[in-house]
């Protein structure tokens, strides 16, 4: 879009629309980006983003990542940090999918390993690993051993076997978000979603091998430390959330929120996507107790998968996971909110910070962190699109600006529509086989949907979290193989 | 086909315009718009099983959100895909109501090229309308 003469750069990649832009803005937006990523941004961006700022109790400024699209309520990259006292929790802040996120895996293999037993290892991994719509999951739980799942997350898993205890510090939140009650949810929700862990799904989700190329090194030092340093080394990449579970509990909440938000507590709002409550409020708490085990069920989604993987690369390579090095990197969380302590104008102070598409950048020295990730920052898992790249990242100091939050992804650029008429699956398989990457999808035409061409580009994104000073980048990943739904 | 695809409503997502004479033919067209949203040829869905669905609500409008995802619900919880055989709308002390008959089957990942996993029926620019051919809705699916 022409850059309207509303926004003007208050800092090096940081771009500010004031408070008086439109009428209800509490406060200003940001938007952190270069000015090539912001002129391509739809004008819904800043639609919903100056929305955002009408928010009740929202705190500083309405922030947009980098890589920010147009979404439901908040764009796609919308940050919000409320008061928790005077503020609202709403759950187009959060999204459908709630704690979609990334998880990173190492190995000690070498792409010359893999190589001879890529088609192997991915056509496995397809048969191992449910993916695409209408798939059972790794797990069936009956109902009492879900709820149980739905309060203590990844935690669960590791008690039963799926996964190491190490495992869990390398996930945010240790794999568990505390506030979540499943009496909160409702019997809908519980039956989307008991028959769903240890699901890829669809869309945009998937599982990658993808290989270090020495050139692609950006802090050799750190990338060793994480162990990810290693020129040909390969590792992998697992990009899902909490399934119809997490859908269902949006989906709820936000119907209730629209009934009760006028009549029990007096507020109104511009889109009925930005429906909330208080969060001080029974709904709100209601609410973020449900979400919280939404959150909960990604993080064991996400673990189950991991482990199955170990399982697969364990009977392909005859050796076991642990003599293969697969560690898990971290574990990443992208549509959440979550009560953080931060120091703002120079004191400290709890926010509830929505995150809808983007994710926590905590700096060096942040006591969230593992001691394996307080000297360097968070580590910071970046997917691109499945013919480009991924990158991973470390939170930074100077991120406090976005209360330590970064980008997500690359950002859709190119309608699902038309990149299906653009795209044909079959032709996309041969050309990435062509460049060296082996896909095995559920569907051809849902293949085409997620063709590399629908995508921002991942360097412009990451440049553009480096030049406002959100997160660094450690190490870029090129894909070799893809696992898509 | 009594709907189409929409392109600029919704870039990482689905939208789609149904319409009907009726309310129960625009209901019986949303569901097929849903249906088509999910799997590419309505007609690889065979009758093999029958729901009965009910939903009320305050607005014809709310109820065909409600309707909608009702069936994104026994997608994922019963894996089933459905069509419209038989419906009726009704106006109601409390609003309106509408009944209806389904018939499809269970997802077979052998027949079916499922296309998208759609996740929520979403209120962006969400509308039911009264127009000239009949009754219309603008609805926008998060897949």
């Amino acid at each position: 879009m022409a850059l309207s003469p509303d926004i003007s750069q208050v800092r090096d990649g940081v771009w500010e629309i004031p408070a008086d832009y439109k009428s209800g803005m509490r406060v200003p937006a940001r938007i952190c980006a270069t000015r090539a990523l912001l002129d391509g941004m739809e004008e819904g961006v800043f639609e919903q983003i100056t929305n955002v700022a009408t928010l009740p109790g929202i705190v500083k400024y309405a922030c947009c990542m980098p890589d920010g699209h147009w979404g439901y309520g908040f764009p796609i990259g919308g940050v919000a940090a409320m008061d928790p006292d005077q503020g609202v929790i709403s759950p187009g802040g959060i999204g459908f999918d709630i704690n979609c996120g990334m998880r990173l895996v190492r190995t000690d293999l070498t792409i010359d390993d893999v190589k001879p037993r890529l088609h192997r290892l991915v056509d496995r991994l397809f048969e191992r690993i449910p993916a695409g719509v209408g798939r059972t999951g790794i797990l069936q739980l009956p109902d009492k051993q879900f709820c149980e799942l739905l309060e203590k997350g990844a935690r669960w898993c590791v008690e039963h076997g799926y996964g190491w205890p190490e495992d869990l510090k390398r996930t945010e939140d240790g794999g568990c978000m505390k506030e979540a009650d499943a009496s909160k949810v409702s019997r809908k929700a519980i039956e989307r979603g008991r028959n769903q862990v240890g699901t890829l799904g669809s869309g945009n989700h998937y599982l990658e091998l993808q290989v270090v190329r020495r050139e692609n090194i950006v802090d050799p030092a750190v990338a060793s430390e994480w162990g990810v340093g290693t020129p040909g080394q390969v590792v992998l990449m697992v990009h899902c959330g909490s399934r119809g579970f997490g859908h269902q509990v949006a989906s709820d909440y936000l119907g209730t929120f629209l009934k009760v938000m006028g009549k029990e507590y007096g507020l109104d709002v511009c889109d009925k996507q930005l429906a909330c409550a208080p969060f001080a409020s029974k709904h709100g708490q209601d609410y973020f107790a449900a979400m919280a085990c939404a959150v909960n069920m990604a993080f064991a989604n996400r673990q189950v998968i991991m482990h199955r993987l170990r399982e697969v690369f364990a009977e392909v390579f005859g050796k076991s996971a642990r003599d293969l090095g697969m560690d898990l990197v971290y574990d990443v969380t992208h549509n959440t909110a979550k009560l953080e302590t931060q120091k703002i104008d120079g004191h400290e102070r709890r926010i509830l910070i929505h995150r809808k598409g983007a994710t926590r950048a905590f700096p060096p020295g942040a006591s969230e962190l593992p001691g394996m990730y307080r000297e360097s920052g968070q580590p910071v898992i970046i997917g691109g699109s499945m013919e480009t790249g991924s990158y991973l990242l470390a939170g930074v100091e100077t991120g406090a600006h976005t209360f330590y939050t970064t980008a997500h992804g690359s950002g859709r650029v190119m309608s699902r529509r038309k990149a299906k008429q653009q795209f044909r699956g079959t032709e996309l398989r041969r050309s990435m086989a062509e460049h060296g990457i082996y896909v095995h999808a559920a569907s051809m035409s849902a293949l085409a949907e997620e063709a590399g061409g629908a995508y921002k580009n991942i360097d412009d994104v990451v440049e553009a979290a480096r030049k406002s000073g959100i997160s660094r980048p450690i190490v870029r990943f090129v894909p070799i193989g893809n696992v898509k739904g | 086909m009594p709907y189409e695809f929409l392109d600029n409503i919704a870039t990482a997502d689905v939208a789609f315009r149904a319409w009907g004479t009726t309310r129960e033919a625009l209901i019986e067209a949303a569901v097929d718009a849903l249906l088509n949203a999910t799997v590419t040829e309505l007609d690889s869905v065979q009758s093999a099983l029958i729901r009965e669905i009910t939903v009320e609500a305050d607005t014809l409008e709310m109820v065909v959100h409600n309707f909608l995802e009702e069936l994104v619900y026994l997608k994922d919880a019963e894996h089933l895909l459905l069509r419209v055989r038989e419906a009726s709308v009704q106006d109601t002390d409390e609003g309106v109501q509408c009944r209806a008959v389904l018939r499809g089957e269970r997802i077979d990942v052998t027949r079916h090229d499922l296309v998208a996993d759609v996740k929520a029926v979403t209120f962006h620019g969400f509308e039911v309308c009264q127009t000239s051919r009949g009754w219309e809705a603008t609805v926008v699916l998060d897949v």
